[in-house]
């Protein structure tokens, strides 16, 4: 438990460095912020819009106010050409646009997530049960040519052809599950495919390797002995030991599928964060900017400390050492 | 200490979220965890290792000296083959507006490497230094650049870069020179972490050897056993990743290329090439899919090369050290 919280209190000091980091890096934008908003206003123009969207304060009040607002659930606002007003009126809020967009990124990635690992553990424990085999070589082989084919080459290529020639889905957009679960799974089926095919390789190599280590020790030899069935040897015994690298991996992975999913949203129109986050660096909408980043950053050091937990829950020498820790 | 102990001790503390496998995350698909026994046998240089190596140096030839080859001009346009698939003039076919493919795709790999080698070796030099001043005088300097790693690496790294060039070099009217030069900084402080961690684990292993503490007992100063003893043994683990890290900058170039903000479409790059080609495959009638097709291949036999010379390294690098 200690631990634990341990672990809490470091991932609170690396939200705060990377909040004051994406603050400041705002800070740094070259020459006057307001010119993009307003090309043509004058300069007390400038002067008044600074005001209001209070870029005339020093960084340590302006960070203190985003934080506030945050805790309160208030990710700030989307400049307005007429204004912001932080205490008054916000047309546009950042925490409206992140609650539409938020969901869909995250059942976009759940699902590439669960199809990667729904293809790769079989092919893991099939390859490493028949390691050295053609058909094990075969599998790495296109494995290892899969993880060259970057996520935006495959978009591209699959709705062009899936969607654009064959007519079989349309290429752009989202359908709420709510609305039609039908049109919902085929819209999101080309850039769930997108995201997952890399990861697949990954996961599969990865769970592979340790599942050949973990087939070489002595328990296994010992169910073998008991005269167990291959299939109950490898599905029960070897499967959760060699699972562990994997969960990581999976975690930290997140990472890669967020950018991932930034690229693929934007290819196939689908409004989710990535979307958002590409929307706010054209419109020059930096404190949107700051709020979905640190969205970001939250979800993705959550994710992986989860894997940390579930960590202890999947291995029991873990358990154990942190139970007498 | 037995292996499975040090194992299950190292697991036991991760001491930050991102701590146990921040290899595999971007730059290593399979880390070297446990199968060192099996993995040996498998990359060897080979034949495939040698197409690899040659592609890699045609490639890189042809990006240097594009100039001075038998092709056409990467804007010249041929309008009356616009759109037209593969020929014997032009082997890749032409774009919507008649240029050249294949000479698009030579001059595009011009910007794509400068872009990937320049933010490698900035990660390398970056990540490198502060990975090994951390992993080797340990103690506070190294919880503090821990908690740096750490906190750049709870960004995924696209989000991180597309971040920074936002700020300094995303208006529409950017230079070529500017935007470059913000891809290779951003890529390149993305990169310093990645490459810091693993420098940094290598640099903690090798440091705590008997020829380390031969050098020192011999006053031998810090400095002189991190660059003469510590270094040239983390060589070969930071070379590897430097191949694996320009294949995965290629990659990242593209992305950011689709997002808009990858090299500016006037100078073409793989990733602008794709990222433009986008809008001709909307087209109903008369798509030309070499557009995308070219750049593509090249991308992939690019980095599938890449990769497979990085494994090859790494292997033979692991073998040295288990033959030890």
């Amino acid at each position: 438990m200690r631990a634990v919280l341990q672990r809490i209190g470091q991932l609170g000091v690396v939200l705060v460095l990377v909040t004051l980091f994406t603050a400041f890096l705002i800070d740094l934008v070259p020459g006057d912020p307001t010119i993009p908003l307003a090309p043509f206003a004058t300069t007390d123009q400038r002067a008044q819009m600074k005001h209001e969207l209070h870029l005339d304060r020093p960084f340590p009040e302006r960070y203190a106010e985003w934080v506030n607002g945050v805790v309160h659930g208030n990710f700030g606002c989307y400049y307005g050409t007429s204004g912001y007003t932080a205490a008054k009126s916000c047309p546009d809020s950042v925490a409206d646009r992140a609650k539409d967009a938020l969901p869909i990124s995250l059942l976009l990635m759940f699902y590439a997530q669960l199809l990667a690992l729904i293809i790769a553990i079989p092919l893991g424990v099939l390859t490493a049960y028949r390691a050295g085999s053609l058909l094990d070589k075969g599998i790495n082989t296109a494995a290892f040519a899969l993880l060259a084919i970057p996520n935006f080459v495959l978009a591209l290529v699959l709705a062009y052809y899936v969607g654009t020639k064959a007519g079989w889905v349309s290429p752009t957009g989202y359908v709420d599950f709510g609305q039609s679960p039908v049109e919902h799974f085929q819209q999101l089926a080309l850039p769930t495919i997108s995201l997952a095919v890399g990861q697949v390789a990954v996961y599969m190599r990865l769970l592979r390797s340790d599942m050949i280590a973990t087939l070489q020790e002595d328990f296994v030899t010992m169910a073998r002995a008991k005269g167990l069935s291959s299939a109950r040897i490898l599905w029960r015994h070897a499967l959760r030991p060699s699972s562990l690298t994997l969960l990581t991996v999976a975690g930290l992975n997140v990472g890669t599928l967020i950018g991932g999913a930034v690229v693929i949203e934007n290819i196939f129109a689908i409004h989710g964060m990535g979307f958002l986050i590409a929307d706010a660096i054209f419109r020059r909408q930096y404190v949107a900017l700051q709020s979905y980043v640190a969205i970001i950053a939250l979800g993705y050091v959550a994710v992986n400390f989860l894997v940390d937990v579930l960590y202890t829950v999947l291995d029991p020498r873990i358990r154990h050492a942190r139970a007498a820790g | 200490m037995p292996e499975p102990l040090a194992e299950s001790a190292k697991a036991a503390e991760p001491a930050t979220p991102v701590e146990a496998g921040v290899q595999p995350l971007v730059l290593d698909p399979a880390p070297a965890v446990k199968p060192t026994v099996e993995k040996a046998a498998t990359k060897k240089m080979g034949i495939v290792g040698w197409i690899a190596l040659i592609w890699i140096i045609a490639i890189f030839g042809a990006a240097i000296f594009a100039p001075l080859l038998p092709i056409p001009k990467p804007t010249k346009t041929f309008l009356l083959h616009a759109g037209e698939g593969p020929q014997l003039a032009h082997p890749l076919g032409l774009d919507g507006t008649g240029q050249d493919m294949f000479s698009r795709v030579i001059w595009g790999a011009r910007a794509s490497l400068l872009v990937s080698v320049a933010s490698v070796l900035f990660g390398l030099v970056g990540g490198g230094v502060l990975g090994l001043i951390a992993g080797y005088y340990r103690g506070k300097l190294d919880t503090l650049l821990s908690y740096v790693f750490n906190t750049f690496l709870a960004i995924p790294q696209l989000v991180l870069a597309l971040a920074i060039i936002a700020v300094f070099a995303s208006e529409p009217t950017v230079s070529v020179e500017k935007r470059e030069f913000w891809l290779v900084v951003s890529i390149g402080l993305v990169s310093i972490p990645i490459i810091g961690r693993i420098t940094r684990a290598s640099t903690l292993a090798w440091s705590q050897r008997e020829f380390v503490l031969a050098a020192r007992s011999m006053g031998a100063k810090n400095r002189r056993i991190i660059v003469r003893d510590v270094l040239p043994n983390v060589m070969p683990a930071m070379f590897s990743i430097a191949l694996l890290g320009i294949a995965v900058v290629i990659v990242l170039e593209g992305g950011l290329s689709i997002l808009g903000v990858g090299v500016p479409s006037s100078t073409p790059s793989w990733g602008n090439l794709i990222a433009t080609g986008r809008n001709e495959l909307t087209k109903i009638v008369g798509a030309a899919p070499q557009v995308i097709f070219a750049p593509s291949i090249a991308i992939f036999s690019t980095v599938l090369s890449l990769n497979y010379l990085g494994d090859v390294v790494r292997a033979r690098f692991d073998v040295r050290e288990s033959a030890l």
